[in-house]
């Protein structure tokens, strides 16, 4: 370094900092990213990159005392400087109170956003002696988290002052226990490893080279002049080199989606071909320089374009653009609609909506001789083994799945990505390959929430009683098939809400268009047609004079009750309940509304209720987890749990569960998780079906090893058991067995005892009318929204959200009360502010999810109305969450201005002109 | 040809400006996210560590906030209430994040038409102070951003200050922003105030900027206009007329669209003029 301190950006400067309390000095390129240099050359992955661009706040550090973004420090700035990431926070082994605070409050869930959360909290900790909740916003407010609804965080650092407390809560049983979750100090030090920490210095690096276009063909030129213009790239990869199937997706008869497009592109953002090189070769190759000549064509955009009769065909084997319909029929509802004595109808629109997990999709593949092993973030590893398997024409058993933390799915992480991209590359070049997806680049590439056109009619009696509905669901399946028929399929199902209708005629389709491939998420499809079902129910009570909740609870689904697919209900269905429970608050909230707007006439309020069922598991087919309990010789009991934790706490209730299951404490049970290779198949983390499916294989899991340690001593069922030093020791009434385990017969990983069980919940399929038991149970839930609209702006503050969720039995409270918040705050995001458009919104600035001071307060009421074949009488909450939130805000808003929106996102500009719109006409 | 260059004092950052065309940086928040997924392969000069760009002093005539000075820094400091809407967007550029790094010159410099600080700078008659090949020349902020990330920067120029007038001494501030979320947004409309008041509780000067409305922000000269004179009171609101907007151009976007973004600058407008009006 000269005087004037100049360099080649090629040299690097010397970074001296005093990091994590210690001194450390670096020779890095000095506008490399801070977050960058911290994680490649000072080791500390502790530092997450959501974004790059100061959107997410993940990489959010404290630099001289204050947060910053490490993503747009340059490296060079950071030299002479106290720095603090994730990792230094706890002192000697003891988390700081921050971090405990957290733990007490379960506030990290997939915990990509927590590092970030903990230096903006350590923040504010530290300039205030007992923050307000207001400074608790402005501080975290530019931190982005996708898990938990906020309101946990919040409450963490407006109590990290207070005493730290540093046990959990004792329990007598584990199950139904606030207990702190397995994973959350790893969570909360930065010692979890997401898809991107996990990749080996020796990797070769891979990035894709995406569509710019919808719709378009192309050829690939000549690359060598690439190849040879840069050293670092060692090839190129296409669909010519894919060995097996180029094409993956969710069903097996309908993999359409090609690892790299062959010469039809069908969505901005679609794979043409990948760059496999050293790191910075790759990445500095700019993809507009390649050679690939694309001839665009008139994109099909929207459902009306691609339902068009003259609309262009985007498959060769699918008419009219049409992926797959679904219908549900029972009794005959054109009829009964025409005796009713109200009856009420309408067309909502939704958009497409993104993932926007915090941390993008991300790993490494490498071969092991005739094997491939991939390291990836994911939802569904077995899933991802068959999906690779394929593609690479390899039997499924030669392909190692081992799910890295993963850092929020929400339905996103289910469908390939990096995955058979680096598995292909691996096994190419022999060498570990590694991709991790920008911010960009995960927008433009993943899956989206289906936009959805619902048109509905419902009909009721002059008492009041719902009689008929009928129903078009409508669904932008976009450039491939992904999990369209799963939503195309639940839709019809659940089309008529959590009531009893005796006349029902449900149509659910897909549609294919060249939007990016719409997928699973959290709901799939139900979300959207409860907004038109809760709207229509709103205005049936209106004509009827009725009360909305006391016309709900009229019409709730009761146990004992025929759903239209012809289901009797035999138990757990608590719509009544959670009503009952939200009675007070809804009677409260009308007349607090009331009275607020008698003095605010702009600034008016509203209140609105939403309600829900969800069906837990896959749609009429078998969905089986199986879940295995050894007990080694040394007397440690490890529970093989593939239910892949993301952020939902699979890895916290799995354990409670076991422990109960057992008559053990639950620090007895160790894991491993989510491994092909070692795991049993648990199924995918979807469908709200971990607690439900694989916490009832791991209940009879845990069952049949009990049972097996009672008969070593022939000891009665409600034998007491324990282990220490390697002995089990049974107490049976007054008898005790000492039975050293080691005398046992071992296997050769030294188990001398094992508990292993399936469950696959009582499903049936569909026949053509859609009549089944499609699912083993149904989740119910009521949520009551308060708004507070700007009328001359349009803009919507959510002030409070009751939610009542009938789970069956919450194993663990705090757990299902994050789903519920988490799901709480997509569902706001549905409703007011998210909507993906490509080449327009494909950033987190411009796409728009809650941040911190967009959630409201909000109160959970659990209602347990158990469900017989559930563990402990448990059911699904990862989806219901989210499913009644756009629907009670949107009552809400009508409440508030007269304004029924039939769009969502009810933007502020949307909701203006609605409003001068419906002025106007009166 | 990529280079980096982070020099101590000013001299050696004009030197070196002079003699290779570079980016300048200083927190950095505006460079980064426009560099997504590709390298940084070009000249830079940082101009962080230059201490006298930091901060804010005063002069005979002008408060003077060097070019490195941070949001963070101006929020930190002792200002009098025309510098409200100042402070208000200061509180609202990004997260705090960002606020503890990116400089209120820097927003200028970047010249989004959506930029926060652009509003209640123009609202205070800033003028911008420019080192160039030909020496110090100040140039109004009106001048200086032209239009969509395009200003008067030439050459070898460097933006060293941002001058506020102390004309606007005893002057009330405010500045309103409208997104579609409560933090972390881009603007849709954001409107900004000064206005001082005579002896007699009469509007003496008032000045109105409106953001994210056209490919600059602008200034709404007939509505100044129409203020002067008008006793400092609620019924200033009622003086706001659409026939005042009509230099604004504003787009359809994600964001909202055009007659909206009119709409709630109206609204926006008389919203601040109560807020000005009733403000001590």
């Amino acid at each position: 370094m000269n005087d004037l301190g100049q360099n080649l950006a090629d040299d690097r400067v010397t970074v001296r900092v005093f990091l994590n309390g210690q001194r450390q000095e670096r020779q890095v390129a000095p506008m490399k990213r801070l977050s960058e240099a911290l994680r490649e050359d000072f080791g500390f992955t502790g530092v997450k990159v959501g974004c790059d661009a100061g959107d997410c706040g993940a990489c959010t550090i404290l630099m001289d005392g204050m947060q910053v973004c490490a993503c747009m420090v340059p490296a060079a700035q950071a030299d002479g400087k106290m720095l603090v990431t994730v990792e230094g926070m706890a002192a000697d082994g003891v988390l700081s109170r921050v971090q405990q605070a957290f733990q007490r409050h379960g506030a990290a869930q997939c915990g990509a956003c927590i590092p970030g959360m903990l230096a903006a909290a350590t923040d504010v900790a530290a300039r205030k002696q007992n923050p307000s909740e207001r400074d608790v916003l402005d501080a975290l407010g530019g931190v982005l988290c996708r898990c938990t609804g906020y309101r946990k965080i919040i409450a963490a650092v407006v109590d990290a002052g207070s005493e730290p407390q540093t046990t959990p809560p004792g329990a007598e049983t584990a199950v139904g226990a606030r207990l702190w979750r397995s994973d959350d100090v790893a969570k909360l030090t930065g010692v979890e490893r997401f898809g991107a920490d996990v990749i080996p210095d020796d990797a070769l690096w891979l990035r894709a080279v995406r569509s710019p276009h919808a719709a378009a063909e192309f050829e690939i030129g000549d690359l060598q002049p690439l190849l040879r213009g840069h050293p670092g790239l060692s090839r190129v990869l296409t669909a010519a080199d894919v060995p097996g199937n180029n094409g993956f997706g969710i069903y097996p008869d309908l993999k359409d989606q090609p690892v790299f497009a062959d010469g039809l592109v069908r969505y901005r953002g679609e794979a043409v071909l990948a760059l496999l090189g050293e790191r910075e070769a790759v990445l500095a190759i700019d993809p507009e320089a390649l050679p690939i000549d694309y001839r665009p064509l008139p994109p099909v955009i929207g459902l009306a374009a691609a339902t068009a009769p003259e609309a262009r065909q985007l498959h060769a084997d699918r008419p009219g653009n049409l992926l797959i319909e679904a219908d549900v029929r029972c009794g005959d509802a054109s009829s009964a609609l025409a005796d009713c004595a109200h009856v009420v109808e309408g067309t909502w629109r939704t958009s497409s909506v993104e993932h926007a997990y915090i941390e993008p999709e991300a790993g490494y593949a490498r071969r092991v001789g005739d094997r491939i092993e991939l390291h990836v973030t994911t939802q569904t590893p077995y899933m991802d083994r068959d999906e690779v398997a394929q593609v690479m024409g390899l039997p499924p058993e030669s392909i190692r799945i081992v799910p890295t933390a993963c850092g929020g799915g929400f339905g996103g992480k289910l469908d390939q990505s990096v995955q058979p991209m680096v598995a292909l590359a691996a096994w190419l070049a022999d060498r570990p390959v590694a991709c991790v997806y920008n911010r960009p680049e995960s927008l433009m590439a993943s899956t989206k929430r289906h936009p959805a056109r619902i048109e509905a009619r419902y009909g009721c009696d002059g008492d009041g009683r719902l009689r008929a509905m009928e129903l078009m669901g409508t669904f932008d399946t976009g450039a491939y098939a992904s999990w369209g028929p799963t939503v195309a399929g639940r839709v019809p199902v659940h089309a008529s809400g959590p009531y009893r209708v005796p006349n029902v005629n449900a149509r659910g389709r897909a549609i294919f268009t060249n939007a990016p491939p719409s997928g699973a998420f959290r709901g799939f499809g139900v979300p959207q047609c409860a907004i038109a079902h809760e709207a229509l129910i709103d205005q049936l009570a209106e004509k009827c004079g009725l009360d909305a909740l006391e016309f709900r609870l009229l019409n709730a689904l009761r146990a004992g009750d025929r759903t239209p697919s012809g289901q009797e209900l035999t138990a757990s269905a608590g719509l009544a309940q959670c009503l009952e429970a939200l009675r007070p608050h809804w009677q409260r909230a009308r007349a607090e509304v009331a009275e607020h707007n008698r003095a605010h006439p702009v600034r008016r309020r509203g209140a609105g209720l939403g309600c829900m069922w969800y069906g837990c598991g896959n749609t009429g087919m078998t969905n089986p987890s199986t879940m295995r309990v050894t007990l080694s010789a040394a007397g440690r009991v490890t529970l093989y749990n593939g239910a892949v934790d993301i952020g939902q706490g699979s890895y916290t209730i799995m354990r409670q569960i076991c422990a109960d299951g057992l008559g053990l404490p639950i620090d007895a049970i160790e894991q491993v998780v989510g491994d092909t290779d070692l795991t049993p198949d648990a199924g995918k983390t979807s469908a709200s079906r971990q607690t439900y499916v694989t916490g009832k294989a791991t209940e009879l899991a845990a069952a049949d090893l009990r049972g097996r340690i009672l008969r070593q001593a022939n000891a009665a069922r409600d034998a007491a058991i324990s282990l220490a030093d390697g002995i089990l020791r049974v107490a049976d009434g007054g008898i005790v067995h000492d039975i050293p385990l080691s005398q046992l017969p071992a296997d050769a990983d030294g188990v001398v005892l094992t508990g292993e069980a399936t469950f696959d919940p009582p499903a049936t399929p569909l026949d053509a009318d859609g009549q089944g038991a499609p699912y083993g149970t149904y989740a119910f839930a009521a949520q009551l929204a308060v708004v507070e609209v700007d009328l001359e702006l349009g803009t919507t503050k959510v002030l409070s959200i009751a939610a009542a969720h009938d789970v069956g039995k919450a194993i663990n409270p705090t757990l299902v009360e994050g789903q519920i918040e988490g799901g709480i705050a997509q569902g706001l995001g549905l409703a007011l502010m998210e909507e993906y458009l490509p080449g327009r919104t494909e950033n987190l600035h411009d796409y728009l999810i809650p941040t911190v001071g967009d959630m409201p307060e909000i109160e959970v009421m659990l209602i347990e109305d158990p469900e017989p074949t559930g563990p402990h009488g448990a059911k699904g909450v990862g989806e219901p969450g989210l499913v009644p939130t756009a629907p009670a805000i949107l009552a809400a808003i009508r409440q508030a201005t007269g304004v029924a929106m039939h769009q969502v996102p009810a933007t502020p500009d949307r909701l203006r002109a609605a409003i001068l719109a419906a002025g106007e006409a009166s | 040809m990529s280079s980096y260059l982070r020099p101590t004092n000013l001299e050696d950052a004009l030197h070196h400006l002079a003699s290779v065309p570079a980016t300048v940086i200083a927190g950095g928040t505006d460079f980064y996210p426009a560099r997504v997924g590709r390298p940084v392969d070009e000249a830079i000069l940082d101009i962080s560590a230059i201490e006298e760009l930091r901060g804010i002093s005063t002069t005979s005539r002008h408060w003077r906030i060097g070019a490195t000075t941070t949001w963070r820094d101006l929020l930190d400091a002792e200002l009098p209430g025309c510098f409200d809407g100042l402070r208000a967007a200061a509180r609202q550029v990004g997260g705090q994040q960002v606020q503890n790094v990116a400089t209120v010159a820097g927003n200028l410099c970047n010249a989004s038409p959506a930029a926060d600080g652009v509003p209640p700078l123009l609202s205070l008659d800033a003028v911008v102070e420019i080192h160039g090949a030909n020496g110090v020349r100040l140039l109004p902020l009106a001048d200086f951003v032209l239009g969509n990330r395009r200003t008067a920067l030439e050459g070898s120029d460097l933006l060293t200050a941002v001058l506020v007038p102390k004309a606007w001494e005893g002057a009330r501030g405010g500045f309103l922003k409208l997104g579609a979320r409560s933090s972390l947004v881009i603007s849709i409309v954001m409107v900004a105030g000064t206005l001082t008041v005579d002896a007699h509780g009469s509007v003496e000067r008032a000045a109105l900027a409106i953001g994210a409305c056209a490919e600059t922000a602008r200034r709404l000269p007939e509505l100044e206009a129409a203020l002067r004179g008008r006793p400092a009171d609620g019924d200033l609101a009622g003086l706001v007329s659409p026939a005042h907007f009509q230099a604004l151009s504003p787009i359809d976007d994600h964001r909202g669209t055009a007659a909206y973004r009119l709409d709630a600058a109206a609204t926006l407008c008389r919203r601040l003029l109560l807020e000005l009006a009733s403000s001590p």
